[in-house]
């Protein structure tokens, strides 16, 4: 390792609209080493990496690059500075070939000053040769989308090289990946760190970047936290880095006694999906409020869209009251007497332009069918119930939806499928994006419900919440259970068993 | 009132109509008399009226799939086809016998008319499964149709157009009920169905959530897919009785030439009744004015002696203008535009 950083930051800040998204960073990053950061959601690693490869420009800080001070304007200057980043959704064009995809942009040219056609010859050839560093031998004249996702990872990679980099940026590169894939890509990186490259490495998973980094820096609320060597962070102390506090003991809630200890509502028993997640048991019981915990991309939608028949299935068993059952749509779930409130809002759970009655009896009306029309008055006395009952704050029953705030906008989806009596409600992010009260107020509702005989299955980022409200605690990490904790666990239990999990 | 009048979403399309019979009257003074012969009203009115019918009856169609983001552009091709079916199946002569003239068809004419039907639906199911099911685009997906079913009906007829010789079957497109043309019942009926649905069952509801966001219909239970399908085939069967109407209308079918390019009025129609061609909310009401509209404004450019080979241009101008007058973008922008230089002036 030589002595003096390829790229150094000192004191990157920048806002975003008033909000203080990097605040003071500095960041060195060695030739030969793979330095990985790592942070929760909203911690600054993407701004970071924004900040580095010129997509915006820094409101305060210097970088250097080589000891020279730098100035990115754009993700094409910092290429050409030899800063080459690799996006976490494959970021090419997949009805062109490999070999465009490489050298899309800068096709090597035949004649003088390139003035002249495409040499397709040498494009190929050199598409070959940077594949081949990579120990990938593939047809470079085939398009891209013939190839898997992981072949198309590395094929980014191959272009983020083919400009002569000195700085490799790898931004959450394994999420699409399985294992062995990922095996595959830590086995170049390792290669392109021995011959010298400074590569930075940006992960939710745990164990992937323990195998791979060598150096970890911690971000937190915006903040630089610390930079350490591998050896000196292990899982407990990287998780309180990143977490920020000692974390509060034991601020569960009693054993609910109404939970019936009859047959399970739901059971499901090696439960999975291929490269969504991996098979797990998992029974929920009336009355139960069942938290899911694990940090992103654990596989903690992924469980409740398979759940709800968004994604079949392909090994295990599901069992509702002892039944077995199978759901290939939401249709089937939802007869089941299933409900999901969705993660992405904007996009799978409010119908933006309908009014709040409508989008409060749509799944209802959607379970009684075509026929059995809700009338006016049925439908405004549903509404009105429900916005009475959660207090959902619109000026009336016919305002459209897209004019709520964020907050209404989910109880109105909470509403929408406490309309249909669910047995089982499966909350999936419930408080994302809604202010502190807002959020109480979902929180004791879930808890009211979870009172009055619903078994309730609440997905969170937000580990305190999930402490709070769970009375048994499932815990998720790379895609797979780790375990199971009971309800008045802290959350210093449950970050543990994410780190050191079976 | 006058503010939900004002904010009324067929306010536009009824003004232009209006504005449209207005110029009409001014250019020909026997615009509006209307005259009673043989128990028939004859006018110009009746006159758009029954040749507006068949393009209402497919911009209806057309506005249940836009109002689920899709869009058919087979419409005019499945219109040549009913057409086609109906015309060969009824064929028909005219056969004394005893002294007495009767119209004799080659297979019954309610046979011919479902057939002809049931063609239409099938055309529009081909359509559906294509979008639902296989995940086509909805413009690619019924391109096929539109460039095949033409056709389809070109070897149907044989390339000829195939007259009609049966008498009974001519009362689809020219016969009056109670004084009116019988074309214009059938729209009307069509209306009340689909009226009927809307108002009466969920599938207003479901169309609209559909065309606005289709995941979280989904999410919610809706079986999406199969209101899709069931929308195409409607709009397949509402061409299919379009083309009957058409047929029958002109005592032949023209494989050719029937039902060409209505697509493009259909779906004018529709954004000229203020249906917006991105889903949603839809008004079937609207698309009927939006008919109208598209039927007056060529009898004007012939009333007012358009010279015909600038009509289309004449067509086109006004479509346009209209347009930009149903706009509430451009209405404001017009506003700011006349109070500024109001304001410069004085």
């Amino acid at each position: 390792m030589t002595s003096a950083p390829v790229l150094e930051a000192r004191g990157l800040t920048r806002r975003f609209t008033g909000v203080l998204a990097l605040s003071g960073v500095d960041f060195r990053l060695f030739a030969g080493e793979v330095h990985a950061v790592m942070g929760q959601n909203g911690a600054g690693k993407s701004t970071l990496i924004k900040l580095l490869t010129g997509v915006y420009p820094a409101d305060a800080g210097e970088l250097r690059l080589g000891g020279v001070p730098v100035h990115p304007t754009s993700p094409a200057a910092a290429q050409r500075l030899g800063i080459s980043t690799v996006y976490q959704e494959v970021n090419l064009c997949p009805n062109l070939s490999v070999a465009e995809n490489i050298f899309a942009g800068r096709y090597p040219r035949k004649g003088a000053a390139g003035l002249w056609r495409i040499d397709w010859q040498r494009m190929h050839v050199q598409a070959r040769a940077l594949l081949a560093r990579l120990n990938l031998e593939i047809d470079v004249t085939r398009l891209l989308a013939s190839y898997p996702v992981a072949v198309q990872q590395m094929v980014a990679i191959a272009r983020a090289l083919s400009v002569e980099a000195k700085v490799l940026i790898l931004d959450e590169p394994t999420s699409s990946l399985d294992e062995e894939e990922v095996n595959r890509l830590f086995g170049v990186l390792r290669q392109l760190r021995s011959d010298g490259m400074a590569i930075l490495f940006v992960t939710h998973f745990f164990e992937q970047m323990y195998a791979i980094s060598d150096r970890i820096t911690v971000l937190r609320n915006g903040e630089l936290v610390g930079e350490y060597l591998k050896a000196d962070l292990p899982p407990a102390a990287l998780i309180t880095a990143m977490v920020g506090r000692e974390l509060s003991a034991a601020v569960g809630r009693n054993d609910n006694p109404e939970i019936a200890a009859g047959a399970p509502l739901l059971e499901a028993r090696g439960f999975g999906r291929r490269g969504q997640l991996q098979p797990l048991d998992l029974t929920l019981r009336r009355g139960e409020v069942v938290g899911v915990g694990g940090l992103l991309g654990s596989g903690r939608t992924e469980l409740a869209r398979l759940l709800f028949g968004l994604e079949r299935c392909d090994s295990g068993s599901l069992f509702i009251e002892g039944q077995p059952v199978r759901f290939d749509n939401p249709v089937q779930a939802i007869r089941q007497g299933l409900a999901l409130c969705p993660e992405e809002r904007k996009h799978d759970g409010i119908v933006a332009e309908l009014s709040v009655r409508e989008n409060i009896v749509l799944a209802l009306q959607a379970r009684l069918g075509l026929w059995r029309y809700l009338s006016r008055a049925r439908q405004q006395e549903i509404a009105d119930r429900f916005v009475h009952a959660l207090s959902i704050k619109t000026a009336d029953i016919e305002t459209p939806i897209a004019l709520l705030s964020g907050g209404n906008q989910q109880k109105a989806v909470l509403a929408r499928w406490l309309a249909t009596e669910p047995r089982l409600l499966i909350l999936d992010e419930p408080t994302r994006g809604i202010d502190v009260a807002a959020k109480q107020e979902v929180m004791n509702q879930i808890l009211v419900l979870a009172r009055s005989g619903l078994a309730v299955l609440f997905i969170s980022s937000e580990m305190d919440e999930v402490v709070r409200v769970s009375d048994r605690i499932v815990v998720l990490r790379d895609r797979a259970k780790v375990g199971e904790l009971p309800g008045n666990s802290s959350e210093q239990a449950v970050y543990h068993l994410i780190a050191s999990g079976t | 009132m006058l503010q939900t009048l004002l904010r009324h979403r067929l306010l536009w399309p009824s003004i232009t109509l209006l504005l449209l019979l207005a110029v009409n009257a001014a250019f020909n003074p026997g615009f509006w008399q209307l005259q009673w012969r043989d128990g028939h009203l004859y006018g110009s009115v009746i006159d758009i009226l029954n040749r507006a019918a068949p393009l209402a009856l497919v911009a209806m169609g057309m506005t249940l799939v836009i109002a689920t983001r899709g869009i058919d552009i087979s419409v005019g091709a499945v219109v040549a086809i009913a057409a086609a079916v109906a015309a060969l199946m009824i064929g028909g002569e005219l056969v004394v016998k005893d002294g007495v003239q009767t119209h004799v068809s080659r297979f019954p004419m309610g046979l011919a008319i479902a057939a002809a039907l049931a063609v239409a639906a099938f055309c529009g199911l081909w359509n559906g499964l294509l979008v639902a099911r296989v995940g086509m685009q909805p413009i690619i997906a019924t391109l096929i149709l539109m460039v095949a079913g033409r056709g389809i009906a070109q070897l149907l007829t044989g390339g000829q157009i195939i007259t009609v010789y049966y008498a009974p079957f001519f009362y689809l497109g020219n016969g009056f009920l109670l004084g009116l043309p019988f074309a214009v019942f059938i729209a009307a009926a069509v209306w009340l169905v689909l009226h009927l649905l809307m108002t009466r069952t969920a599938l207003g509801l479901f169309i609209q959530a559909i065309g606005i966001n289709p995941a979280a219909a989904r999410l919610a239970g809706l079986q999406e897919r199969l209101i899709t399908v069931c929308v195409y085939v409607f709009c397949g069967l509402a061409a299919g009785v379009a083309g009957l109407v058409i047929s029958s209308n002109v005592k032949s079918a023209d494989g050719n030439n029937a039902g060409m390019l209505m697509e493009l009025d259909a779906i004018l129609a529709v954004t000229l009744g203020g249906t917006a061609l991105t889903g949603g909310r839809f008004s079937l009401a609207g698309s009927v004015l939006g008919a109208l509209i598209i039927q007056t404004l060529t009898s004007t450019i012939y009333s007012i002696g358009v010279p015909p080979e600038i009509n289309m241009v004449v067509k086109a101008a006004v479509v346009f203008v209209v347009m930009l007058l149903q706009s509430a973008e451009f209405r404001a922008a017009l506003r700011g535009w006349v109070v500024r230089s109001g304001n410069q002036r004085s």
